[in-house]
C-alpha cells in the first residue's frame, strides 16, 4: 500500500517547507528571540579533569547583588540529567569528573557582565589523578566510574569462531583507530527558559528531541507533565550534537529562571560550545579474520573499545550500533564481537551522525583492503565474494528478507567512477610523479531506526489534524534541523491525503501541542515517523469517507469541505497512529541475536585521492556515492543529505582533529579545528537505486546517517592504493602522512639538475 | 542604546540609520540588537565561518570583526535587503530551488557572499564560485547544492527580481 508506483507529491522536488523564511533571514533561531525582562546566563566550569571541590569563592570586586547564582544546592528535584543512566549531575556537587563540568551558574540582565563575572568565581580543588585514554581505563589503576570503569559491554556471537582458525587458509589481523569529531553545527547550543509557579518551566531552544529535554526538566525540577513545556526554535544544524546536550542546557537556564524570576537566555559562544559539549566517541577496533583459500570469510573476531568520557550519556547505545555495524555487509558463518565502552575523565562523548557505525565501518572496510593485499586478491573481488545476499544472515543471524543489491551498487559505482581504468592509469603515472593517485572503495550498510526492540519501546504516537481555517497540520515531535523533516512529513501527509502540498504544514514543535513521536535521531524520521503520518492520513481519509461523505475521488477543496462537515457533527478533525512493528521482528537484547534493524540502507562509495609526496597533503579529487535507501521521497533533499554527509566524512578522514589537553578540547576555535570549506570538497556524484520498503513511508528507509559511514574508509583505501602504505588511523593529517610514508621507505634524494 | 555614546550614521538596506553605541561594539551586535536585523548570525565570533557576512561599501565583510565606528557613513546591505517588491531575489529563488539552504543558519551569509561574487563577476566558473564562497562555512550541504544555486542565480540574475515565477517574500 505504501509503495505506490506513481505519486504526485512524494518524489517531487517541492520547495522546502520553511525555505522562504530561511532565505529571507527571518527564520527565528534561539538567539534571535527576546523575552520581556530577559536576563543572560553563564556557566562556571571545572578547570581540572578530576578532583574534590574544596571551596567556591566569589570575588568581592564584583557586586554580586546584581546577579543570581545557582549551585547544585538549588536543584529542586534530582540533580541528574535524565538519559539512560542517571549518573551525570546537572551541576557538580562536591566533585568533578572532567574539565568543563558545570559547577556554578550565574545570571545578570547584561549579557557581557554575565560572561565577565565567570572568572570572578574562584573554585579550589583537591585534585585526583585523571585518566584519559581507553588503555588507561582498561588498566583500572584508577577507577573513575562505577566499579570498573566499564560503561557498557556487549558480546555478539555467531557460530564457533575458536574452531575456525585451525582450518583457515589465511588469518589477517589489524588494529584501527578513529578520533573524536566535533559536530560543528554553525549555530551553537542555546536555550531560553521561563519559570512561574503557575505554569512551571517553559524552554525554547536549539534541539533535536523535545521529549528528551522534557524528561530531564521533569526530574530536575520534580514537576508533573503539565508543568513542563519544551519548544524547539529553528535549529541551525545538529548532527546528533543537539540530541543529548540540550537537556543539560535547558536545566541550567531553567534553574536560573526559577531563582531570578526572569526569563533567562543562555547561548554558548563557539569556544564554550566546542570545549564543553559532546563529540563523536574515539574508538579502537582490533580485527582477526580467517579466510579460506578462495577468499571467503570463515571467521571474524573483533575487539571494539570506545572512549565514553566521564559520564554514561549515550555511550551504551552508540556502542550497540557500533557493534552491529562492525562486521560490514558480509556473510560470515562465525563471528564474535566483544565491545566495551570505557569511562575516562574526558568531556563526555555523545551522539553524532552514524552513532558508532562510522568508527567500526572504517575499521572493517580498511581491514578488507588489508586482507585483499595480504591474500593477493583485488579489493573489489574480495568484497564481491563475501557480500550478503537475499536469504543470508548477518552477524546477529538476522535473515535478509528484503532484496540486497550490493553487487548492483558495486557495478554502478565502478562504472560511474571508471574505477579499473583509473587504477591502471594511476599506477602507471605514479611511478614517475610526485603526486600519487589512487582509488578506494567502501561497501556498507546502515540500519534504519532504533536498534532491536527500540522502536517498540519508544511506542511513538503521531498524527494529523485539520484546522477550522483549512490547513492540515502534521502532529509529531520530530524536528527540522536542516535535514528536511518539515518537507518530507508534509509531503507524505499531502500524498496520503490526496491534497495540495501547500495546504499541509507542521504543527509547532512544542510538547504542549504535539504527541511524543520519538526523538529525531537514528535515521528514523522518514521511515518510522513518516509511516505513522502516512497511516494517520489514510485513516483520516477513511473516516471522512465513512462519516462525512467524502467521495472516492475529490479535490483539495472537497476534502476540506468534508472536514468541516465532520467537525460540525463530531468535533475535532484528528487522526493519530501508534507504532506497530513489522511482523516477524524478534530481538534478544541479552544475546544480541535476531532482527537488529527493521531495514538497512546499503551503499558503495568510491574515492579518488591524490597524495602529494612533496607537501604530504592528501586531496579527495572526486567522489562517487551509490546507495539504496528505499524510495527517495525528495530528490533534492536526499542528494543534499548524501553530499553533506560525505563532506563531513571527508573532514573526519583528513582534516578534523580534536587536540586534547587535560581531557578537553584545546583547539576549541574554528580557526584551528578545520572543516572542509567550499574549496576543499570534491565533486560528489550521487546515485540512488530505489527499492521501496513496505514498512516505510511510501517505501522510504533511513538516509541521514548513511553517508557519514563510507567516506573515511574509501579515502584511506585510496591512499593505500596511491602510496602502497596502510594508514589505519583517522584523522590522517599531513604530519601523519609524512610519518607513515617516511617510515615505509627511505627518503629519496632531491633531484639536482 | 544610550545617547551618551557618540552617534554613528550609516545606510542599511537603503535606509539611513543612526545609532548611539560604544564605538567598539561589533557591527553584528548593532545590527541584531539596536536595529533588530537578526538575519546575520554569529557562528564563531572570529571571522572564520562567515555567517555574519554583510556587504559594506561594495565589499563582503564579517560583521563580527567590524567595530561600529568603522561603519560611519557606510552603505550596508544585509540579507533583509535582498528581496524586493515582495518577491524573492533571484539568488534566494535559486537557493530555494536547488536546495542551497538546509538548516539555514549559514544562509544569510552565504547569500550575501553570492551577491558579492555575482556583483563582481556575473558569470563565475566553478573555481571562482568555490573561491568566492571559501570564507563561508556550511556544515549541512557539502556545498555542492550551493554551487549549483550560484550557477542558476547567475543565469537568472539578468532577469528581474519581479520575475513572475518568483516566490512571495511577504
Amino acid at each position: 500500500m505504501s509503495t505506490h508506483a506513481t505519486t504526485r507529491v512524494v518524489g517531487a522536488p517541492v520547495p522546502r517547507k520553511e525555505g522562504v523564511d530561511k532565505l529571507l533571514g527571518r527564520a527565528c533561531y534561539v538567539d534571535d528571540l527576546q523575552r520581556e525582562g530577559m536576563w543572560y546566563g553563564a556557566t562556571v566550569r571545572s578547570n581540572i579533569p578530576r578532583g574534590i571541590i574544596r571551596s567556591i569563592a566569589f570575588d568581592r570586586k564584583v557586586d554580586w547583588n546584581e546577579f543570581v547564582v545557582v549551585t547544585a544546592a538549588d536543584v529542586p528535584g534530582e540533580n541528574h540529567i535524565h538519559l539512560i543512566i542517571a549518573d551525570q549531575p546537572c551541576l557538580a556537587d562536591g566533585k568533578v569528573n572532567h574539565r568543563e563540568e558545570p559547577i556554578v551558574l550565574i545570571a545578570h540582565p547584561d549579557r557581557n557582565k554575565a560572561r565577565e563575572a565567570v572568572s570572578a568565581v574562584k573554585i579550589e580543588y583537591d585534585p585526583l589523578p585523571p585518566i584519559f585514554t581507553i588503555e588507561e581505563s582498561e588498566r583500572q589503576d584508577q577507577v573513575v566510574w562505577g566499579a570498573d570503569n566499564l560503561l557498557k559491554s556487549f558480546l555478539l556471537e555467531k557460530g564457533d569462531v575458536d574452531s575456525a582458525w585451525a582450518h583457515a587458509a589465511h588469518i589477517v589481523e589489524g588494529e584501527y583507530r578513529t578520533g573524536a569529531q566535533e559536530h560543528l553545527y554553525i549555530e551553537n547550543n542555546g536555550m531560553i527558559a521561563e519559570y512561574s509557579a503557575e505554569k512551571g518551566v517553559t524552554v525554547w531552544g536549539s534541539l533535536q528531541c523535545p521529549y528528551y529535554v522534557f524528561k530531564s526538566l521533569r526530574s530536575v525540577f520534580d514537576l508533573p507533565e503539565d508543568k513542563v513545556r519544551v519548544i524547539q526554535t529553528e535549529t541551525g544544524g545538529a548532527f546528533g550534537g543537539k540530541e543529548d546536550y540540550p537537556s543539560n542546557l535547558a536545566c541550567h537556564a531553567a534553574l536560573l529562571a526559577m531563582k531570578s524570576g526572569h526569563p533567562v537566555k543562555m547561548v554558548y559562544d563557539r569556544m564554550e560550545d566546542l570545549a564543553a559539549t559532546t563529540k563523536r566517541h574515539p574508538a579502537r577496533v582490533r580485527h582477526r579474520t580467517a579466510l579460506d583459500s578462495d577468499g571467503k570469510l570463515l571467521a571474524i573476531d573483533i575487539d571494539l573499545a570506545t572512549n565514553g568520557g566521564a559520564y554514561a550519556t549515550l555511550s551504551s547505545t552508540v556502542l550497540s550500533r557500533a557493534t552491529l555495524h562492525s562486521t560490514g555487509p558480509y556473510s560470515c558463518p562465525n563471528v564474535r564481537v566483544r565491545s566495551r565502552a570505557w569511562a575516562t575523565n574526558m568531556v563526555p562523548f555523545g551522539a553524532f551522525r552514524g552513532f558508532g557505525a562510522p568508527q567500526t565501518i572504517f575499521a572493517m572496510e580498511r581491514h578488507m583492503d588489508e586482507i585483499a593485499a595480504a591474500i593477493g586478491l583485488d579489493p573489489v573481488e574480495l568484497r564481491r565474494r563475501n557480500f550478503l545476499h537475499d536469504g543470508d544472515t548477518t552477524a546477529t543471524e538476522q535473515v535478509m528478507r528484503e532484496p540486497v543489491i550490493l553487487d548492483r551498487l558495486m557495478d554502478r559505482a565502478l562504472e560511474e567512477s571508471d574505477y579499473y581504468a583509473k587504477r591502471q592509469r594511476f599506477a602507471a603515472e605514479n611511478r614517475v610523479s610526485a603526486v600519487k593517485r589512487g582509488m578506494g572503495v567502501a561497501a556498507f550498510y546502515h540500519g534504519s531506526g532504533f536498534t532491536g526492540s527500540g522502536e517498540v519501546v519508544l511506542n511513538s504516537l503521531a498524527g494529523v489534524d485539520v484546522t477550522p481555517d483549512g490547513r492540515v497540520r502534521v502532529l509529531v515531535s520530530n524536528t527540522e534541523f536542516g535535514q528536511g523533516t518539515n518537507t518530507i512529513l508534509t509531503q507524505v501527509a499531502a500524498e496520503a491525503l490526496g491534497i495540495d502540498y501547500a495546504r499541509v504544514e507542521m504543527a509547532p514543535p512544542d510538547t504542549g501541542q504535539v504527541p511524543n513521536s520519538g526523538p529525531t535521531v537514528a535515521s528514523r524520521t522518514s521511515m518510522v515517523v513518516g509511516r505513522l503520518v502516512e497511516r494517520a492520513s489514510v485513516q483520516l481519509v477513511s473516516l471522512l469517507r465513512a462519516q462525512a461523505g467524502l467521495g472516492a475521488s475529490y479535490t483539495t477543496e472537497e476534502f476540506f469541505a468534508a472536514c468541516e462537515c465532520y467537525r460540525q457533527a463530531k468535533g475535532e478533525v484528528l487522526s493519530t497512529c501508534r507504532y506497530e512493528a513489522p511482523p516477524g521482528i524478534k530481538w534478544d537484547d541479552q544475546k544480541y541475536h535476531g532482527e537488529a534493524y527493521p531495514a538497512f540502507a546499503w551503499a558503495v562509495y568510491v574515492a579518488q585521492v591524490a597524495v602529494d609526496t612533496v607537501t604530504y597533503s592528501a586531496e579527495v579529487e572526486e567522489f562517487w556515492a551509490v546507495q539504496e535507501v528505499g524510495r527517495v521521497l525528495h530528490p533534492v533533499l536526499a542528494a543534499g543529505q548524501i553530499e553533506g554527509g560525505i563532506a563531513q566524512g571527508v573532514g573526519y578522514a583528513l582534516y578534523e582533529k580534536v587536540v586534547w589537553q587535560d581531557g578537553s578540547m584545546a583547539n576549541n576555535q574554528m580557526t584551528n579545528y578545520i572543516m572542509p570549506t567550499a574549496e576543499d570538497v570534491p565533486p560528489i556524484h550521487v546515485f540512488f537505486e530505489e527499492i521501496p520498503f513496505r514498512h516505510g513511508a511510501f517505501g522510504a528507509k533511513g538516509i541521514g546517517e548513511l553517508p557519514h559511514d563510507g567516506p573515511a574508509p574509501a579515502i584511506l583505501n585510496a591512499i593505500r592504493d596511491a602510496t602502497g602504505v596502510a594508514f589505519n588511523s583517522i584523522p590522517l593529517l599531513p604530519e601523519d602522512l609524512f610519518a607513515g610514508l617516511a617510515a615505509s621507505q627511505p627518503i629519496e634524494e632531491p633531484i639536482t639538475l | 542604546m544610550s545617547v551618551l555614546w557618540p552617534a554613528v550614521r550609516f545606510t542599511v538596506n537603503g535606509e539611513v540609520r543612526e545609532v548611539h553605541a560604544p564605538p567598539m561594539k561589533r557591527l553584528l551586535d548593532v545590527l541584531r540588537e539596536e536595529l533588530k536585523l537578526t538575519g546575520a548570525k554569529e557562528g564563531c565570533g572570529e571571522g572564520e565561518c562567515g555567517s555574519c557576512s554583510v556587504r559594506m561599501n561594495g565589499e563582503l565583510v564579517n560583521s563580527c570583526l567590524i567595530p561600529v565606528l568603522q561603519a560611519e557613513g557606510a552603505e550596508i546591505q544585509t540579507v533583509e535587503g535582498l528581496a524586493a517588491n515582495g518577491k524573492l531575489h533571484p539568488i534566494q529563488e535559486a537557493f530555494l530551488q536547488c536546495g542551497g539552504a538546509q538548516c539555514g543558519i549559514c544562509t544569510p551569509g552565504m547569500l550575501m557572499a553570492t551577491a558579492q561574487l555575482l556583483a563582481a563577476n556575473p558569470h563565475p566558473n566553478l573555481a571562482e564560485i568555490r573561491e568566492g564562497l571559501a570564507g563561508n562555512l556550511c556544515r549541512c550541504t557539502g556545498f555542492i547544492r550551493i554551487f549549483e544555486s550560484v550557477v542558476v542565480a547567475a543565469t537568472r540574475d539578468s532577469a528581474s527580481a519581479t520575475d513572475e515565477g518568483a516566490h512571495d517574500a511577504r
